[in-house]
């Protein structure tokens, strides 16, 4: 099938057409014709390259009555992304080559995104000893981005064992920073609010303790690390620091740290509360212009769906996490397009490049992701109407899930269209199926 | 008054007041009587929905509603709902289709008195939420102040204790210093919590050195488990340092009142004899308590039918 997208804004440029071909981009140009191809009018659209996110929850196996491989990739698709990782906290805990091959194949079933499983650093999640990290990265899911999310890798010096050992994978450790004993019962950010509320404070300082103990780990063993949703403005200081000092280290940020503070917790609605907890305004400024300066790598959505049960509750009974998929570009246009800390290239580069280059997907052919809009390239994009808004409705969304924390929030941006290997997921602001 | 008494952070000046005022009304009207009993909540339900064990603050309020000629459930879920396997919600909603004027409700998470007040259409009322608020405490608090030293303005208030963990501390902070009281906290840091600075209330780490400037001395209940989390190195080194004996009591002026909301443990926070002894207001609270709650409930319930 061949697609011809008229008049698409590449990276905010100058309105060009694009020609998609056998999943690759055939070529792009002014006034190109081709026959039988079907034509995307694409004017006043914006044209990036399909979204990569390094932290999605798609809660299967398991929690299906949540969130499913097709439900959480038609959201992702929606959301202009092609590809996302899934996280390993599923039931049972993906910890074997077993469990990555299910993910696997589930997503390719699928077809709406590439779902790349992460495998467990510790068997069940548990902190205690390595799970078969070989193993995952030979089988058919390749395996590259090994993560215990939702728990801190705490023990040092399994963290360094984890960290060595993934070297000969080409993979890396994604830490979920949080140093237990210091959030034990953690229900928010500590501080003023907390200490209002009467909720239990998460400190900053359990953060970013974990974080300056593995950047020096991986200096010391030569590795990568790459640290998970980064959310407070000591984070951001320490990841400068290491960066300055050559250390390999890349970190992300989520959109709802980007947008959302701890005043949200005022309700006591458990769809805010989220780990890491939202923080301070202060914060918020701080993961901008990190993530603006290229501090922090890339944009990852922690996407969480959960069910209704599990979110209308007492706070302190609510589980932590929160949608992400679908809005989290328009979130990025919010936050950072629109005051001007990021130009549609630096969107680009936070959303797709580098977090392929992260999960090691940015080099594989037709399976490659996070590559530049380019003739030859796989024709993964989206295109995005950056003049629209609209109001998030929790009920229209594709996710199996609700707890969206920007219910009634008017935000900017619509993803019209998003192409997988040249065909599409999603057409006129629809998933195709 | 709003529809519900969720927090003391809540009350401006006025509401305060008119609970204190009619409070003092009602007090006045039983005085003397020998059926000590208004008419005013006849027809209504209150019920008293405990996640925690609370007897005290229980019966207060189960007095407080018969007192008013309310009918009165008790309802009585030990434990976490979830553990019993109904949530939250579905209690609410069961207890709205019976009917209910008004849940007072007591819980182990802090802000499951907010969520109730979403699922219901009767009047919630805070009746302590974990480690948040406790209002008709600090109402009854403010209303024996007020009945002892004639005035809460300039009144100069000392909470000593555990303010980390207590939902009597916060409620009285908020409506304390509502109501023009001066308080000043008093505690190890470790039971204060972070960012009390932004509170309006002076803090201080040596109770000797408050005790000679205040009106009224709060005494909070220290729990042994804290001992055991390190938040100080034992008993008695926490009551050497923060417990109110005869010794310290001495250093206080002339008519200054000592409280405790209770449950005390004599020897730790307080001594005996400062718990027995004529500036202790501690058993005038507990009486105090049921005025308050039948005031709170008179005002949210309006005495009218729904």
């Amino acid at each position: 099938m061949t697609y011809l997208i008229k008049g698409a804004r590449v990276l905010g440029g100058d309105p060009a057409d694009l020609l998609l071909a056998d999943g690759r981009i055939a070529a792009i140009g002014d006034r190109l014709s081709a026959t039988g191809a079907t034509v995307v009018d694409a004017g006043g659209l914006v044209a990036l390259p399909g979204l990569v996110d390094l932290h999605t929850h798609l809660r299967e196996p398991g929690r299906e009555d949540a969130e499913t491989v097709e439900t959480g990739s038609r959201a992702a698709a929606l959301g202009g992304f092609t590809a996302v990782h899934a996280m390993a906290n599923t039931d049972p805990v993906a910890d074997t080559a077993g469990v990555v091959e299910q993910v696997w194949r589930l997503g390719r079933q699928a077809g709406l995104v590439d779902v790349v499983p992460v495998g467990a650093v510790t068997v069940g999640l548990r902190g205690e000893r390595l799970a078969e990290l070989g193993a995952m990265a030979d089988s058919a899911a390749r395996v590259r981005v090994f993560s215990d999310d939702g728990h801190c890798v705490a023990d040092p010096a399994l963290m360094r064992r984890a960290l060595e050992y993934v070297k000969a994978l080409d993979g890396v450790v994604a830490q979920h920073a949080e140093e237990p004993r210091l959030t034990a019962g953690a229900q928010m950010n500590e501080g003023h609010r907390s200490a209002r509320l009467g909720l239990t404070g998460w400190p900053a300082a359990a953060e970013e303790a974990v974080i300056a103990r593995d950047v020096l780990l991986a200096q010391h063993v030569g590795a990568r690390l790459h640290v998970c949703h980064v959310s407070t403005a000591g984070s951001v200081e320490i990841l400068r620091w290491a960066k300055s000092r050559g250390v390999q280290v890349t970190a992300e940020v989520t959109p709802h740290h980007l947008l959302l503070t701890e005043a949200c917790a005022e309700t006591y609605d458990p769809v805010f509360k989220v780990n890491p907890p939202l923080r301070t305004d202060a914060d918020v400024e701080a993961l901008r212009a990190g993530l603006a300066d290229g501090t922090i790598d890339a944009v990852a959505t922690d996407h969480a769906p959960h069910a209704v049960e599990d979110k209308e509750s007492e706070w302190a009974q609510a589980r932590p996490g929160m949608l992400g998929l679908e809005q989290a570009l328009s979130i990025v246009v919010e936050t950072l397009v629109e005051p001007g800390l990021l130009d549609w290239a630096g969107v680009a580069d936070r959303m797709s490049v580098r977090p392929a280059a992260i999960g090691r997907l940015d080099g594989r052919g037709l399976q490659a992701h996070g590559r530049p809009l380019a003739p030859g390239e796989p024709a993964n994009l989206l295109l995005l109407d950056p003049a629209a808004r609209a109001t998030v409705d929790p009920a229209a969304l594709a996710s199996r899930s609700r707890n969206s924390p920007y219910a009634g929030r008017e935000l900017p941006g619509r993803v019209v269209a998003t192409f997988l290997r040249g065909v599409p997921t999603v057409l006129d602001g629809k998933a195709v199926r | 008054m709003k529809r519900h008494l969720l927090e003391a952070a809540d009350l401006d000046r006025a509401d305060a007041t008119l609970v204190l005022d009619t409070a003092a009304q009602i007090d006045q009207a039983l005085a003397g009587r020998e059926v000590k009993k208004l008419p005013t909540l006849r027809g209504r339900t209150v019920v008293n929905l405990f996640y925690e064990d609370s007897t005290r603050t229980r019966i207060s309020f189960e007095l407080a509603a018969k007192r008013l000629s309310a009918d009165v459930i008790n309802f009585s879920a030990k434990g976490s709902s979830v553990s019993k396997g109904e949530s939250l919600k579905d209690t609410a909603l069961t207890l709205e289709a019976m009917g209910a004027d008004a849940i007072v409700v007591r819980h182990s998470a802090s802000g499951a008195p907010h969520r109730l007040a979403n699922w219901v259409r009767g009047s919630v009322v805070n009746a302590g939420d974990g480690t948040h608020e406790h209002p008709t405490q600090a109402l009854l608090d403010a209303y024996t102040i007020r009945h002892r030293l004639g005035r809460l303005d300039g009144v100069r208030v000392a909470i000593v204790g555990d303010v980390l963990h207590s939902r009597v501390a916060r409620s009285n902070v908020w409506l304390l210093t509502t109501l023009g009281a001066e308080v000043t906290l008093v505690a190890p840091p470790t039971l204060l919590p972070v960012g009390v600075g932004s509170w309006p209330v002076g803090v201080s780490y040596d109770l000797d050195a408050v005790l000679p400037k205040a009106d009224a001395v709060m005494m909070l209940r220290v729990q042994a488990e804290r001992m055991n989390a390190s938040f100080f190195p034992s008993a008695r080194e926490y009551s050497r340092r923060y417990g109110l004996d005869a010794r310290r009591m001495a250093a206080l002026p002339d008519e200054a009142i000592v409280m405790h909301p209770g449950p005390m443990n004599r020897g730790m926070e307080i001594a005996a004899d400062v718990a027995d002894s004529v500036r202790s207001t501690i058993v005038e609270q507990v009486g105090n308590g049921v005025s308050v709650r039948m005031a709170v409930l008179y005002l949210l319930l309006g005495g009218s039918t729904r």
